[in-house]
């Protein structure tokens, strides 16, 4: 490996950061989505892949990805919750890949809730 | 105790190959006696004395560092080498009852080795692991949190 | 650069990594491997977290978890809840030893609610066993910054202002230390990194070299730097295996990013560090002794002057400071003085590392701003004392230190204030002690570990230490006189005065702080033959108290020589003449019924 200059070293500062940042607290958003067997069955999981996709390629390093269990409303799902911080958390549900993009690009990144998925404000709080 | 002195053939090769490695390094002493004492599991006169010739040093130069340093030893080890913290924190919580229990049950004195050369016995100074004091080592296994009993109990599952 | 939406941050510093936390992180590898969850969930192997009481620990991030004593067998269900379900598992939370609620945040447990981490900045953030991990957290940025803008001059000056002392023990201004060895103009000087933690009870520079060792070799090359040095030697405890691997790791990613060896960020500036593993002395604490021992001779001390920094090393000028004061380095440069100096005290400025061990409830590795209270760091972070017992002394400084007692348990912890108790920072080591513990016997422990760590030039401390422990051994055989206590006192005195080295003159200091804050327990143990601690086996005798014993049976379980009779529904007995006075039993017993 080539001897580091000082743009190098911000460069992987830079790199190495939007990865490791999560571990320090200060996140402006926070997306829930709902593992729970029916969430899973209905294809949550998918939904997890395009959120980090999303993270990684925009380098965004200020937005928190959690799951959650059951919702109690298997019918609906795969659901996930957005909670920009500050403001009552949003539930979406009838999701698929192509909604969850949406979603990301409006309501996580501009604040503008997606009022065509949204199924409610308010949600159970966890950690 | 003949045994003591008794160092193989293909020991001696390596002990060499080690002085040789470290023969134009200036003030290798130590790292070269630790190797050695890699080898032979200790370091008897006649392999100090090689030592010296090799880094042409006196023998008494050799000897002294050996004898200083806790880390060298001049008598062979057990199989098991048990190690008994000592330190602050170990010793609080009462470590010093366990080495005393050990050497009972052993029958060996700190720093020997039992006379079917299966343990040697020693205490040492503080290894770190104060959270889990009281500390016991045998060989590579840490035990922690040990009483006097159990330290027993320890030992004895040792084959 | 891949993206997780959780990092589990396994602490795999030496006391976890004994609870079994390498094998920990296996499994929870294979396991997030079989739910499907590698690409999503990162296990991340950091150093000593610092609660080693609790170990193995895992901190779950981004949520900041906080997970206790978890074995392998934990691992299928904690992540199929939490991993996979989002529900942390309750049982594996941290409890309060007052209140019995969980705590499930890292930053709420009172354990780290009262630290200021500074040394410790990275400590369970990162990976240590990667540099880029380091970099991200604004490694060696402090050191682009000294290589493009700073003169070695401007180095030293931000050094001063900051106040930092060293953290070996001694307290010596580090800047005035790096003034006197720039001063010599001389070809080569050397750097030397102390990592040769002898004390008992003391294990933050093992902590700090396992978590974060590239802050090590980023504060040495700076002072390489300011000090127109180019090799530096970090001298580490041959009993520190996984600090000196870690470091060797360090040393070869640093090397092969060019950020040791020649044309530093094309500065011009060379610099190379080598480990060199210690053979095992205390004495070796000591700078001439360790640069002795260093040359590959008995480390004994000599005679300064002339000092190290005129002449060390092979002769050469040397500076040698502490792992955690090449530690603080990076942050001093990189955020000024000013902000260093902001905390801490009038004469001892910043933070310091202990190690807290002893009969404390929350044993681990802790870092407060200077002038901390004793009271803050055993109550406060410590959790008090466990099992109902009473605090009796806190031993800070290890062999050179002193025991104080409950009457100085509101002094502010720095250099100065205690060095007015008759105590010492050390290197940081705090051990609690219980109502069980006897002063004596204590001091007698010191001592005993002084004579042995006595480098055998000066008559004073090879002597007079002997003659010490002798008059203490005799003292808890109940074979002491009063004047024994004056004797003590003088020998000590004298000792201290005129002892060659900073171990000598500091090996009487846990005896005469006994005497002087413990007075009553030396004139038991001479004038009513006892041990009130029940600690000094030819004062004490067993029995059972029949009032109190619950007839349970647990002390003859734990009697490892079957001196205990019992049968259900009598009191247990004592065989006096079978008993080894091991405490095996007193510890069994839940009703304090053996006296």
């Amino acid at each position: 490996m080539a001897k580091l200059t000082i743009e190098d070293l911000k460069r992987i500062k830079e790199e190495v950061r939007s990865t490791t940042v999560l571990r320090e607290g200060g996140f402006r958003a926070k997306i829930n989505i709902h593992m729970g067997t029916c969430g899973i069955a209905a294809g949550a999981r998918k939904l997890m892949s395009v959120v980090l996709k999303e993270i990684e390629e925009k380098k965004i390093n200020d937005v928190m990805v959690t799951t959650s269990g059951c919702a109690g409303l298997c019918s609906r799902e795969p659901m996930a919750t957005v909670e920009i911080l500050g403001n009552p958390p949003v539930k979406y549900c009838d999701l698929n890949e192509e909604r969850m993009k949406e979603i990301f690009a409006q309501h996580v990144l501009k604040g503008e809730i997606v009022e065509a998925y949204a199924l409610a404000r308010g949600s159970e709080t966890t950690y | 105790m003949k045994w003591a002195e008794e160092i193989p053939r293909e020991e001696w090769v390596r002990i060499d190959q080690v002085i040789h490695k470290y023969r134009e390094r200036h003030g290798s002493l130590i790292p070269v006696l630790k190797e050695v004492q890699d080898i032979c599991g200790y370091l008897p006169k006649k392999v100090q004395h090689r030592i010296a010739q090799g880094l042409h040093l006196p023998s008494s130069q050799v000897y002294g560092v050996v004898s200083f340093y806790t880390f060298f030893t001049t008598t062979p080890r057990g199989k098991y080498i048990i190690r008994v913290c000592l330190g602050t924190a170990c010793y609080v919580k009462g470590s010093k009852q366990i080495l005393d229990n050990l050497q009972r049950e052993l029958k060996v004195g700190v720093g020997g080795i039992t006379s079917d050369r299966k343990f040697s016995l020693e205490g040492v100074r503080c290894l770190g692991a104060c959270g889990l004091a009281p500390v016991l080592v045998i060989g590579q296994e840490t035990y922690g949190m040990v009483t006097p009993g159990k330290a027993i109990e320890i030992v004895r599952s040792y084959p | 650069m891949k993206t997780y939406r959780t990092h589990l941050m396994v602490c795999a510093g030496t006391g976890c990594v004994s609870c079994g936390s390498l094998n920990l992180k296996d499994h929870l590898e294979s396991e997030l491997k079989n739910r499907g969850l590698s690409d999503e969930v990162k296990v991340v192997i950091t150093g000593c977290n610092g609660f080693c009481a609790e170990g193995p620990i895992m901190v779950v991030y981004p949520e900041g978890i906080f997970y206790k004593k978890l074995t392998p067998e934990d691992v299928p269900f904690l992540v199929e809840e939490h991993f996979l379900k989002g529900r942390p598992v309750e049982k594996f939370l941290y409890t309060g030893p007052a209140v019995k609620e969980k705590v499930p945040l890292l930053k709420d447990i009172p354990f780290f609610q009262h630290q200021v981490l500074r040394a410790l900045r990275n400590r369970g953030l990162i990976d240590a066993e990667n540099i880029d991990e380091y970099i991200a957290r604004d490694g060696y940025a402090a050191l682009s910054k000294v290589l493009s803008s700073m003169t070695p001059e401007e180095v030293i000056h931000e050094v001063k202002i900051s106040g930092l002392r060293g953290r070996g023990g001694a307290g010596f201004p580090t800047g005035l230390k790096w003034e006197e060895g720039r001063r010599y103009d001389a070809f080569p000087k050397y750097i030397i990194c102390n990592g040769d933690e002898g004390d008992p009870g003391a294990f933050m520079d093992r902590s700090v070299l396992e978590a974060d060792p590239h802050s090590v070799l980023e504060g040495m090359t700076i002072g390489g730097y300011a000090l127109d040095a180019h090799q530096g030697h970090i001298y580490v405890r041959a009993e520190y295996p996984l600090a000196i691997h870690r470091l060797n790791i360090a040393i070869e990613q640093a090397k092969n990013y060019g950020l040791l060896g020649k044309d530093i960020f094309g500065s011009g500036f060379d610099f190379d560090i080598s480990i060199y593993p210690g053979a095992g002395a205390f004495v070796c604490g000591e700078s001439t002794a360790l640069m002795y021992s260093l040359e590959g001779k008995r480390g004994m001390p000599r005679i300064k002057p002339p000092r190290s920094t005129e002449a060390g090393l092979w002769g050469q000028p040397t500076v040698l400071n502490n792992v955690e004061t090449f530690a603080n380095v990076p942050a001093i440069l990189l955020n000024g003085g000013e902000w260093f100096a902001s905390l801490g005290t009038g004469g001892s400025k910043g933070t310091k590392v202990f190690a807290l061990t002893g009969t404390v409830s929350n044993v681990g590795l802790i870092e407060v701003p200077m002038g901390t209270t004793l009271r803050t760091i055993v109550y406060d972070i410590g959790g008090g004392i466990p099992e109902k017992r009473e605090f009796k002394a806190v031993q800070i400084g290890g062999p050179s230190g002193a025991c104080l007692p409950t009457s100085l348990l509101d002094i502010e912890v720095d250099f100065d204030s205690l060095d007015e108790a008759g105590a010492m920072m050390g290197s940081g080591g705090l051990v609690v002690m219980n109502d069980s513990t006897c002063m004596v016997d204590t001091a007698r422990f010191f001592t005993d570990f002084s004579v042995d760590e006595s480098c055998g030039k000066c008559v004073p401390c090879r002597v007079g230490m002997k003659v010490m422990l002798n008059i203490l051994n005799r003292i808890v055989e109940g074979k002491g006189e009063m004047e024994d206590i004056e004797r003590l006192k003088r020998l000590g005195q004298h000792i201290k005065e005129t002892s060659h080295c900073g171990l000598g003159k500091t090996a009487p200091n846990p005896v005469l702080s006994t005497i002087r804050y413990f007075r009553n327990e030396y004139e038991a143990h001479i004038q009513d033959k006892q041990c009130p601690a029940l600690v000094c086996v030819d004062l004490i005798q067993f029995r059972v108290n029949p009032e109190k014993c619950k007839m349970c049976g647990l002390c003859k379980k734990a009697c490892p020589m079957e001196a205990i009779t019992w049968e259900k529904k009598t009191p247990a007995d004592i065989n006096i003449e079978k008993c080894i006075r091991c405490r095996s039993c007193i510890q069994a017993c839940k009703f304090g019924a053996i006296e």
